[in-house]
């Protein structure tokens, strides 16, 4: 498993992206509509962690997220779940992932 | 195979860098909806669009045939769509197949939104041709290197005009202008506001009507992003159309899966089912206020419920129809 340092850096600098808050409790995961078990917590551990095979894996994941922001409003530790997702799709982009 | 995603959202990209938009409308298309109302140009205060209810027949469309495609070989030649999409318009040959009807629908319910607020004594301008779309697509996929230089354009148009405060009729424009636009346009700082909040404050203007209960539909955007939640009962209290509320409400409404529909139109069926069953179980009248939602969940509705945008329910009450 290769760490991507340049990953992990460019999301460090994205405004706002706030997922190392998650407590990995699993309320979002419980209230997707969607019921994928990657949205959104363990996409945020493979992004934190600049482990980008895994995460390019998941691209369609990250793209069909509903940006519903319903775990949001339940997410204990206040995270910015969809504006978190959405900085993930330009950064995939941006870094050909998809 | 999936629907080439990098290649399907290439195409809208280059689509709004181009042509100003993710499905390029025509300036006619575009701004039809206004014939009648007599809308003064620009002005302090002007209603806009940012295309979506325009739009959502041809993204519908699209979806449609995308959706034939999701599992098919075809899909191994949307790069060369994309290609040859940059140079000649692929995309512009959708709005031509959208039927006539579907469009003169989706223009009346705007139709209607300015038509209430005429009648609840809202004075507003209109950009016409400069009522550019919002971008909204585009930065909820990413692409905002794309959405970025957009946002300034609409923003200049905004800013020759005059403009001072805007009352948007969709939520997802909505957020766009309050909270999007001021991260990637410096200094802009207009006042935008829903036009369902702006008529529950203009009072008056909506006369009773009892043709049966209504079920909410609250649209995520609405509810969780700008909290636009009372306004919508206010006004159906103020028309005296009885409404009734599902399970999942408010600040807590289940998606309509719309905002999936381009890239996973089976999904976003799957969701749309989900919430039209969570709806049905309260009440076969439906009414939502967005037209995103709108579009998805008539389509997982079929005959079994009657969708309708508050815009027709409201102005239906208006008009004694």
């Amino acid at each position: 498993m290769r760490v991507s340092t340049a990953l992990a850096a460019e999301t460090r600098q994205v405004e706002g992206f706030d997922a190392a808050a998650c407590l990995n409790c699993g309320v979002c995961t419980a209230l997707c509509p969607l019921g994928y078990e990657i949205l959104p917590r363990r996409l945020f551990r493979l992004v934190l962690l600049g482990l980008e095979e895994r995460l390019a894996e998941h691209v369609p994941q990250i793209y069909s997220c509903l940006l519903c922001r319903m775990c949001e409003a339940n997410c204990p530790a206040g995270v910015h779940i969809a504006e978190n997702i959405r900085a993930l799709r330009t950064i995939v982009g941006r870094r050909r992932l998809s | 195979m999936p629907l080439p995603t990098a290649t399907v959202l290439g195409i809208l990209g280059d689509n709004l860098a181009r042509r100003g938009s993710v499905l390029p409308l025509s300036k006619r298309t575009a701004t039809r909806w206004a014939e009648g109302l007599d809308l003064p140009k620009g002005g302090d205060t002007v209603i806009y669009t940012g295309h979506l209810y325009q739009l959502i027949p041809a993204i519908d469309l699209m979806a449609g045939l995308l959706a034939r495609f999701e599992e098919s070989w075809v899909t191994r030649l949307f790069g060369l769509g994309r290609f040859v999409n940059r140079f000649i318009s692929l995309t512009f040959f959708i709005q031509l197949l959208v039927p006539r009807r579907k469009r003169a629908e989706y223009n009346a319910m705007l139709h209607a939104i300015a038509r209430l607020l005429k009648d609840g004594g809202v004075s507003f301008g209109y950009l016409y041709e400069d009522d550019l779309y919002s971008g909204t697509l585009a930065y909820d996929e990413g692409l905002d290197e794309a959405f970025a230089p957009h946002a300034r354009r609409v923003a200049e148009a905004f800013r020759r005009h005059g403009v001072r405060r805007v009352i948007t009729v969709d939520p997802h424009t909505t957020h766009m202008l309050q909270e999007v636009y001021p991260r990637f346009v410096p200094g802009f700082k207009l006042e935008v506001v829903s036009y369902l909040d702006v008529l529950a404050e203009a009072g008056g203007g909506l006369r009773a009507r009892r043709d049966g209960q209504v079920v909410i539909h609250d649209s995520c955007v609405y509810a969780r992003y700008v909290g636009v939640i009372e306004s919508p009962r206010t006004l159906l209290r103020r028309a005296g159309v009885p409404f009734a509320e599902p399970e999942l409400t408010g600040a807590a409404t289940h998606c309509c899966g719309g905002p999936v529909e381009v890239l996973f139109p089976g999904e976003a069926h799957r969701i749309a089912l989900e919430r039209v069953a969570q709806l049905t179980k309260v009440g076969r009248r439906i009414t939502t206020m967005c037209p995103i939602c709108l579009v998805n969940l008539r389509k997982a509705a079929g005959d079994e419920a009657e969708i309708l945008d508050i815009s027709q329910v409201l102005a239906g009450a208006n008009d004694g129809r």
